[in-house]
């Protein structure tokens, strides 16, 4: 698949709301099963009345047990608890009574993935909704039992009361009267005042914790299945190379192999979309004997014709390309020539930022079954369970009515787990053994086969007034693009600030065209973007002689809500809202004493950024300072965050925004992608370095609960720690970091 | 090659080539898959086990050098009184985001605890230094190991770090 499609799952989740219905059934047991019917979501394949004819929300049994399904994959966001937080605080349940079942991959809940920070704005609602919807029945169920009005029955903690008279029933006793009664509109059950959540905002625990502590097989590799064997797929190095020949037979020889066959591409460009490319696939009693059997694979490669491309000739050429008038202009405000022409004073840079991996800790697999029927059961630590299925429907094809996903636990997506390579190989796999297998890469296949976060550059501009003030703005921005595209997530938004701030601007861009595979990683375009945009904001708040607060305050302006943007893929996107903005920066300049830093000992600085992404409005400041050998020292990190007025789940929030900021501050510091002769020089965790324990700052994040509905924050807070950094060692030194990682040459070490 | 080894305080016997990584043999012949691959090359800890009450990464152990050391793995570490405050803390403080490194995290950590019942920020560095975590739960793992030592640490439930 291509990797836009992954944003095609929301597509369907704004139509959800005048769509949704409820339908009501009695279990086998006994007990209440209601379900919200999404009606030909198409972001699921139709399979639902045949794989899967029970699939339910909510199950409460006649012991009292409630079993809540979370319908969206659980990559370490945290959905899988929350999503069942919102249905079970309008139901009115005993959390403790609650045990949570993770989904299939089923049209009846709609879109199920874990991405573009989604899970909370297009499910707060919904699923309220569902658990409002059972409360309702149980209490209508409790009154007709006691033949008294509705309005003296109270549901609390699992059970209905009668007020007059202090009777209660159980919603286990309740259940199966409840399924009688006609499911109520969705769109007219009574919401919960916040006043009255008891679970919602509540420090909750994972629900799986417990039993990962426990060591129990949670996740995607640790699936285990009766004559299951073990695979391994060797793909070239060298991306989008076609297989000439391979010793099958000696693999085959080798001890524990079952067998070692070719599998093609599925189509030319699958290196690019992340499909099925040619490959050798060993299969084994035991991983380690393929994964040895690996070590003799002897394979001649023929490589596409402009397959040696290399890192270091990508910067020749964006070199070559900044000289030249840009390829495309993507949006022009005013006359930016004649801008910066009458400037009082223009400033210049150029900014840019290396490829990186994912690297989830979790390496890429899968484990496939093939049916008697012909379909095929997969389970998958996916982020985007359905173009996988659709991705395995077209490449082997069979009718997608066949694929049965199960969503494995998720040991990391960030997402690389939008893009279902894997979930291919491991079905194709299965499919010419026709017997179970589980794929599993090792760590070199998982960052040498990556869908990678692009590399960039921008050539910056700025025309300054004589207060300092931006008057215009201009990026050539040099990214990658295949065959005349811009590549996954390589794309400059026409809508980035500055733009609509600056009188004059101009935003263009050149292509270098590239043979990798690039895809959305956390906060795609923001990870990267925030970097560049924030880090040059700060050269002209300097270079102007302005405080960078005052600076951006100013650029946004007074309190307003902008003009409401089209529907993005499908879903509403809210009005940004300069007040939002302004909020933030005021309380993180306040919580970090952001006006005393000229107070800091010399060598020590403190750095701002602010960023927009993903609904949320993140400030963040960092202060640091720089050894004499050169390493920088981050000494803590204040963000502050608004993502509406309610948080869902401190414990989860406070969680991904410090993961978050300090994964940021770990692309910033250290991690790198080399391409060299078209392909991928890192190969495991030595040279891709991740961040470790030592490294993390204290942070301390706050939120501002202004009175917006609720978003996410899988993604919001990682941008603005990358250009927080880089302006703090900027104010410790003196030396602006223009280029990423931070480690790829040494600082000059404190101005003392 | 048959082996023997005392894992969990249980006999298991095992076949298999003596250079097979210890960790394979757990996830793959005795069906303990709570200690994770990760790496292959010591380098991110998502596989320690306790060798002899010491932590080893068991994806470069291979089962030929296991002997008669007790092993401990991530399914038998509650048994122990530090393993126990360990996972309690971790619990307690809402430690994980994916939680695939944790079992390896609580390895090392109940180690460090069991050896240094009163560990510094910097013996934390240094003993958890090899255990990487993708989601960058840093902060509330070192939190949680000072919960579990009794020493004083911020309350991640009452927000901040």
């Amino acid at each position: 698949m291509n990797a836009r499609d992954d944003r095609a799952a929301p597509r369907e989740a704004a139509e959800l709301s005048r769509r949704e219905f409820l339908s009501v059934a009695l279990t086998a047991g006994g007990g209440l099963l209601l379900t919200l019917n999404v009606p030909g979501a198409a972001g699921a394949p139709e399979q639902s009345s045949a794989l899967a004819p029970l699939n339910p929300y909510i199950r409460i049994d006649p012991d009292g047990t409630i079993t809540i399904v979370a319908k969206n994959p659980e990559i370490g966001q945290g959905m899988k608890t929350t999503l069942p937080m919102l249905i079970a605080d309008e139901l009115d349940a005993d959390w403790r009574d609650v045990r949570v079942e993770q989904a299939m991959l089923d049209a009846i809940y709609g879109p199920q993935f874990a991405g573009g920070s989604l899970g909370t704005p297009l499910n707060w609602i919904p699923m309220q909704r569902v658990g409002a919807a059972g409360r309702q029945m149980l209490l209508t169920a409790a009154a007709r039992a006691w033949n008294v009005p509705l309005s003296e029955c109270v549901a609390e903690r699992g059970t209905v009361r009668h007020r007059r008279s202090g009777r209660t029933l159980s919603y286990g006793v309740l259940a199966s009267r409840a399924a009688a009664l006609p499911a109520p509109d969705l769109n007219t059950v009574r919401l919960k005042t916040p006043a009255e959540y008891t679970i919602i905002g509540r420090f909750t625990g994972g629900v799986d914790s417990p039993r990962v502590l426990a060591g129990e097989p949670l996740f995607g590799i640790d699936v285990s299945l009766p004559e299951l064997s073990y695979a391994v797929y060797a793909k070239s190095p060298r991306f989008g190379a076609r297989l000439v020949r391979a010793n099958l037979e000696e693999l085959k020889a080798q001890p524990g192999v079952r067998d070692a066959f070719v599998l093609r591409a599925s189509q030319p460009d699958a290196a690019i979309k992340m499909g099925l490319v040619d490959g050798v696939a060993i299969i084994a009693d035991k991983w380690w004997d393929a994964q040895k059997a690996l070590r003799k694979l002897r394979a001649e490669w023929e490589p596409q014709a402009a397959s040696n491309q290399s890192t270091r000739a990508f910067a020749l050429e964006a070199e070559r390309l900044a000289r030249l008038s840009p390829q495309t202009v993507l949006r022009r405000d005013g006359d930016v020539e004649a801008a910066l022409a009458h400037a009082h004073k223009t400033v210049s840079a150029a900014y840019t930022y290396p490829f990186l991996a994912h690297a989830t800790l979790e390496p890429q697999n899968c484990t496939a079954r093939v049916g008697r029927d012909g379909g095929v059961e997969i389970w998958a630590p996916t982020q985007n369970p359905a173009p996988g299925a659709r991705l395995i429907a077209e490449t082997l094809g069979i009718d997608p009515g066949k694929i049965r996903v199960h969503m494995t636990r998720v040991g990391g997506g960030f997402g690389r787990r939008l893009n279902n390579d894997y979930m291919v190989e491991a079905a194709a796999i299965a499919w010419h053994a026709r017997r179970p297998v589980k794929l599993l890469w090792n760590r070199a296949q998982d960052i040498q086969h990556d869908s990678y976060r692009p590399g960039g550059f921008h050539h910056f501009t700025a025309g300054l007034d004589a207060e300092g003030r931006l008057t215009a703005f201009r990026d050539h921005f040099i990214t990658f693009g295949q065959n005349g595209h811009v590549a996954s997530s390589a794309d400059l938004p026409r809508a980035h600030f500055p733009a609509g701030f600056v009188p004059a601007l101009q935003y263009a861009q050149s292509l270098i065209q590239l043979d990798a595979p690039t895809g959305p990683m956390r906060n795609p375009g923001g990870n990267a973007l925030a970097f560049a945009f924030e880090s040059f904001l700060d050269e002209i708040a300097h270079a102007g002689g302005r405080d960078p607060l005052a600076l951006r305050l100013q650029l946004y302006g007074p309190a307003r809500v902008l003009p409401a943007p089209p529907p993005s893929y499908g879903v509403t996107i809210p009005p940004f809202d300069t007040g939002r903005v302004r909020a933030v920066l005021q309380d993180v300049a306040h919580r970090s004493a952001w006006a005393q830093r000229t107070r800091l000992p010399a060598g020590t600085g403190m750095g701002l950024a602010f960023y927009y992404s993903h609904f949320g409005y993140v400030a963040e400041v960092i202060q640091a300072s720089v050894t004499p050998e050169g390493v920088p020292r981050i000494h803590k990190v204040w963000a502050t965050v608004d993502i509406g007025r309610q948080i869902i789940n401190p414990a989860g929030a406070y969680n991904q925004a410090q993961g978050a900021i300090l994964d940021g501050l770990g692309q910033a510091l250290h991690l790198l992608v080399t391409l060299d002769e078209g392909r991928v020089l890192q190969s495991n965790f030595d040279t891709y370095r991740l961040l470790r324990i030592e490294e993390a700052p204290p942070i301390e994040v706050h939120f501002v609960r202004s009175d917006n509905p609720p978003t996410g924050l899988g993604e919001p807070a990682l941008p603005p720690a990358l250009p927080a950094l880089c302006n703090a060692l900027f104010a410790a030194t003196g030396e602006r970091i223009r280029s990423l990682p931070i480690d790829a040459q040494p600082l000059r070490g404190a101005a003392a | 090659m048959h082996y023997s080894i005392l894992v969990n305080g249980e006999r298991r016997t095992v076949e298999a080539d003596p250079d097979t990584p210890l960790l394979w043999v757990l996830r793959d012949d005795l069906h303990l898959s709570g200690t994770k691959y990760g790496c292959g090359i010591a380098q991110c800890g998502a596989c320690t086990v306790h060798l002899d009450g010491v932590p080893a990464r068991a994806c470069v152990t291979p089962i030929a050098a296991v002997g008669a050391a007790p092993l401990i793995t991530i399914e038998g570490i509650g048994a122990s009184e530090w393993g126990r405050k360990v996972k309690a803390a971790w619990l307690e403080l809402d430690v994980m985001q994916c939680g695939y490194c944790q079992a390896g995290q609580v390895m090392s950590a109940t180690a460090l605890l069991a050896k240094n019942p009163r560990p510094t920020d910097a013996d934390i560095d240094q003993a958890m230094h090899g255990n990487i975590c993708r989601c960058c739960t840093y902060t509330r793992i070192r939190a949680a190991i000072k919960r579990a030592a009794g020493l004083p640490t911020a309350d991640t439930r009452k927000e901040r770090s």
